[in-house]
């Protein structure tokens, strides 16, 4: 009976964390054994892995009754860790899939153990409920992603990618870790639920506390890359190698949006005001900045960098709105735009693969060169763009009634106006691909199977979420509920 | 439990889309067979559902609704009345013509028709929508694949800038009416996207007022309205010509349609305070969009600048909020819906035999084609009033109700249809008849079999429309009342 109550309040919450941990030194032993040929079955381990851990997930760690704080309060088993840990399991897998036999990371041990660890930090991260904890998971989803990202060692792009990522991340870091100890110092707490009380308590000027906030947003807008803690990203995004680039643009984002919603909401209700202003004008100008800069590019994977710094403004609306509703978007926001992103990255990486380019005037011809890969993208890119029946509409629309609601009528207005940008040129691309005529056009491009179950895996997400948004919005607000 | 009749029409186009896509694309007999089965299954049961209208009963018939997302209260909802169930005849005629006109697409026949038919289905799902939610979705599917359907497919020179532009105002439109519509919404209190519940939420007037502009032009810039019609011309002359069928035929109408179904009966407080603003602007659109088409020496253009003026003649009659002018808004949007597509089918045709659309250089077509010049005359006629054509039957009330309400806009509207006399005589004149051009004889072949159908359906129902108006007249005059009785009177 005792050992019964240990398993499910002490071992069940923590089930993806463990079979992680299970699967990274499984992955790292085949590694040692596996030669030759067999090596390109690493990818699949450690995606067939991932995919186990998700499907046990969902059907064993979902949160019983309420939210309780377990390891001492370390962490907190609740709905929204639980949810988020679904989406960096699932964003993972996508990834592991895209990776396989791409040259300098298919085969590759440490690149598949280096991902799952990295994937255990994020799902600690969405977890803790105390700040140290926090900060460790953080530093564990981080540090993984530093290396992966310069993964290509004798590739100069990517080994600028790799530093230029820990240099901005070793300082965002440390910063958001000085607000930590202040935090600390102020309250004499480190449990986020018991700090709040004692901000409230302890009579110290909410101006003090929301400078302290402030620190902490630092660490957490460099994550989800929010302006103006986004300057690392193109150069990250260009540089490192693309199944990275997609699984920093949609799992690491969202880990960071998952802290940032919980410290926001739990931690400092006190200066909702003030933080929801500052909010908002990050917003706007993440929204702004991202999509104006994405006018420039004529790298893919440079127009997706600032286009996911844009996605990252509309997400911040949700939080903005302070409303379960909003909160509930912001989540399913999130889950609309990983899948929609990761088959972005998806037809990219199969693109650079045939074709050895990622500049966009060299998608000209792609819908007579492989028409199936070219709906992909156009599905895709709709959905980033917000059109129906795609998850990204659906997403728009959640988070801009989520401003409404709260009384952010501007707020919403730029939001759709951006969305316009954000149509253009998505369009601009669409528009090569489509229109332009190429020399290149009778030269197929290969799709490998993993890539092709990833590419129908995430299509059928992005009409699922889009038309079938009720089970996906009802999860997101359960997970919305779940942060109190 | 009686067939969903409704679903099946707006799910059948998208559901070919799909299959087509799943064609191999070099079989473009097979696409085209496939294509046209669709069209016919979607347009034959909008007329059977046009036929068993009971007209008796009025009101929503054939409703069918779902939940889609309970906990925002929004449901997959729909419904016909006298209003929208001409709409739907009208897109699926012109999704059967448009099939037709099409039949001589080579580039990449498979994703031009399933393109095409995502679009239709859009179309469909917008005229039936009893939802706001569902309304909104259903108007996006609609716009978006114009783009890649004039910039594929449309006319080499203007094409990338007026797909761009088109999209971009359209979709500008859209999501200020999506902005109001989540206002009322929310303000309204009731959770729901119910259109028939929201229209009972009479909001406070200033709320309908501050939002009524918003909603209404921004769903009225799809319809055509002055001063954001820019995007219009441009547009259909740079769309192939099924495509300009489509938009100028049935899209515009899916503009004026959202802009009467959501701002005017959702706010029609705020409808009553901006009517005078809307009747000077929809007259600036009848005026001045017939005086530059009668400047224009391109023929497309021509057409695509009556089309601004005559959905103005739409608008006027929406702002006269009364009986007879909204009788005559819904006969003008069927009426005109069929006579511009007439009208792009027959400039389609000139321009593929002359390769030219300047109409000076064109001329002597009635030998060649007196059916196509016959069908040109018919929609010629048809767009200055003539009594006996459906032109007639839709503006004579506009007029009507006009001249109760406002009779100096009456007579300065009235004077829009004398241009168009003017600049149609033109045409007729300049195409159709005079010498044909030295370079251009023995170059004009017949038209395709297709062609023929088309046109003879087309002009057809403007006849069947002029003679015997009993056959819509009635069934829009119910629907126009069903919409004053939620304004409230006139």
């Amino acid at each position: 009976m005792a050992a019964q109550s240990v398993v499910t309040s002490l071992v069940l919450p923590v089930l993806p964390e463990i079979m992680l941990l299970v699967l990274v030194i499984v992955v790292l032993g085949a590694d040692l054994f596996w030669r030759g040929e067999r090596r390109d079955g690493l990818g699949w381990l450690t995606a067939v892995g991932l995919t186990i851990a998700l499907v046990v997930t969902i059907a064993y760690s979902r949160p019983q009754d309420g939210s309780s704080l377990i390891f001492g309060g370390m962490l907190r088993n609740d709905w929204p860790a639980f949810s988020f840990q679904v989406i960096f399991l699932f964003a993972a897998a996508v990834t592991c899939l895209l990776s396989i036999g791409l040259p300098g990371v298919g085969g590759q041990g440490e690149y598949s153990a280096l991902i799952v660890v990295s994937t255990l930090g994020m799902s600690l991260m969405a977890a803790s409920a105390d700040l140290i904890m926090l900060y460790l998971s953080v530093e564990t989803t981080s540090i993984p992603l530093y290396i992966l990202a310069g993964f290509l060692k004798r590739d100069e792009k990517s080994t600028e990618s790799g530093l230029k990522y820990f240099l901005f991340g070793a300082l965002t870091s440390t910063v958001m870790l000085y607000g930590f100890s202040l935090l600390y110092g102020f309250s004499g707490e480190t449990n986020l639920y018991r700090l709040a009380q004692a901000l409230q308590s302890g009579g110290i000027s909410p101006w003090v506390i929301a400078g302290v906030a402030v620190l902490s947003l630092v660490g957490f807008g460099f994550k989800v890359a929010a302006v103006p803690f986004h300057f690392w990203t193109p150069d990250v995004y260009e540089g490192a190698p693309t199944p990275i680039t997609a699984f920093i643009s949609t799992a690491s984002k969202a880990a960071g949006f998952a802290v940032l919603v919980r410290v926001m909401l739990v931690a400092f209700p006190s200066i909702e005001i003030t933080w929801t202003a500052l909010l908002a004008a990050m917003a706007t100008a993440t929204m702004t900045i991202g999509n104006l800069l994405a006018l420039a590019q004529h790298n893919i994977k440079r127009l997706l960098a600032y286009s996911s710094i844009a996605h990252a403004g509309y997400a911040l609306i949700g939080l903005v709105a302070l409303s379960e509703l909003g909160a509930a978007s912001l989540v399913f926001y999130l889950i609309a735009y990983i899948v929609t992103n990761l088959a972005a990255f998806a037809v990219v990486i199969l693109f650079a693969r045939s074709a050895g380019s990622e500049e966009i005037s060299d998608y000209a011809g792609l819908s007579r060169r492989a028409p199936g890969l070219a709906l992909v993208m156009l599905v895709a890119l709709l959905s980033l763009a917000g059109m129906p029946p795609l998850a990204g509409f659906v997403a728009k629309f959640y988070v801009f009634a989520a401003a409404v609601q709260s009384g952010w009528i501007w707020l919403a207005f730029v939001g759709v106006l951006n969305a316009i940008v954000g149509l253009y040129y998505y369009m601009t691309v669409l528009k090569v691909i489509y229109l332009y005529r190429s020399e290149d056009e009778d030269k197929a491009i290969a799709v490998p199977r993993p890539h092709a179950v990833a590419l129908t895996v995430c299509v059928i997400g992005i009409i699922a979420v889009g038309t079938v948004s009720a089970p996906w919005l009802d999860w997101a607000m359960t997970a919305a509920r779940g942060i109190f | 439990m009686h067939l969903p009749i409704l679903s099946i029409i707006v799910f059948t186009p998208i559901t070919m889309a799909v299959v087509i896509l799943m064609m191999p694309g070099e079989r473009h007999g097979l696409i085209r067979g496939l294509a046209l089965t669709g069209a016919l299954i979607a347009a034959g049961l909008s007329v059977v559902a046009y036929i068993s209208y009971d007209q008796a009963l009025a009101g929503y018939q054939f409703v069918e609704q779902y939940a889609w997302v309970p906990s925002l209260g929004i449901s997959y909802h729909v419904g016909v009345d006298g209003m929208n169930l001409p709409l739907v005849l009208l897109t699926g005629v012109v999704i059967v013509t448009g099939v037709l006109i099409s039949w001589g697409i080579d580039d990449r026949p498979r994703e031009f028709f399933a393109f095409l038919f995502i679009l239709a289905t859009g179309v469909f799902g917008v005229f039936v929508s009893l939802d706001l939610f569902q309304l909104f979705f259903f108007y996006e599917i609609a716009v978006f694949p114009m783009y890649l359907l004039i910039s594929i497919w449309g006319w080499k020179v203007t094409r990338e800038y007026a797909a761009m532009k088109l999209t971009l105002y359209l979709f500008i439109g859209s999501v200020v009416a999506l902005v109001g519509g989540l206002a009322m919404y929310f303000t309204s209190g009731l959770g729901s996207f119910n259109m028939l519940e929201l229209q009972q939420a009479s909001f406070s007037p200033a709320f309908q007022r501050f939002w009524f502009p918003f909603v209404f032009v921004g769903f009225a810039v799809l319809g055509g309205l002055f001063p954001f019609h820019n995007w219009s011309p441009d547009g259909h002359v740079a769309a192939p010509t099924a495509v300009s069928m489509f938009h100028a035929g049935v899209l515009m109408k899916l503009g004026a349609f959202a802009a009467l179904r959501v701002g005017i009966m959702l706010l029609p407080d705020g409808a009553r305070y901006w009517a005078p603003v809307i009747l000077v602007l929809a007259t600036i659109n009848v005026i001045y969009g017939a005086f530059i088409a009668s400047v224009q020496t391109d023929f497309k253009y021509v057409i695509g600048f009556s089309s601004v003026s005559h959905m103005g003649l739409v608008m006027l009659g929406f702002a006269t909020l009364n009986l007879d002018g909204l009788t005559g808004a819904g006969l003008q949007m069927f009426s005109h819906g069929v006579m511009t597509a007439l009208f792009f089918a027959v400039v389609g045709m000139v321009y593929d035999r002359a390769h030219t659309r300047e109409i000076p250089k064109l001329g002597g077509f009635s030998h060649f084609m007196p059916l196509v010049t016959f069908a040109f005359i018919v929609g010629g006629l048809v767009s200055m009033g003539m009594p006996g054509l459906s032109g007639f039957v839709a503006e004579f009330p506009i007029f009507l109700g006009l001249w109760q309400v406002q009779p100096i806009v009456a007579l300065i509207a009235a004077l829009g249809i004398v241009i168009t006399a003017s600049y149609i005589m033109r045409v007729v004149g300049g195409v159709f008849f005079g010498n044909t051009p030295q370079d251009l004889v023995g170059h004009i072949g017949p038209i395709r079999g297709q062609d023929r159908v088309a046109l003879v359906v087309l002009a057809g129902l403007l006849i069947l429309i002029g003679l015997y108006p009993a056959v819509m007249a009635p069934m829009v005059q119910s629907g126009a009342g069903a919409v004053l009785r939620v304004v409230g009177g006139a």
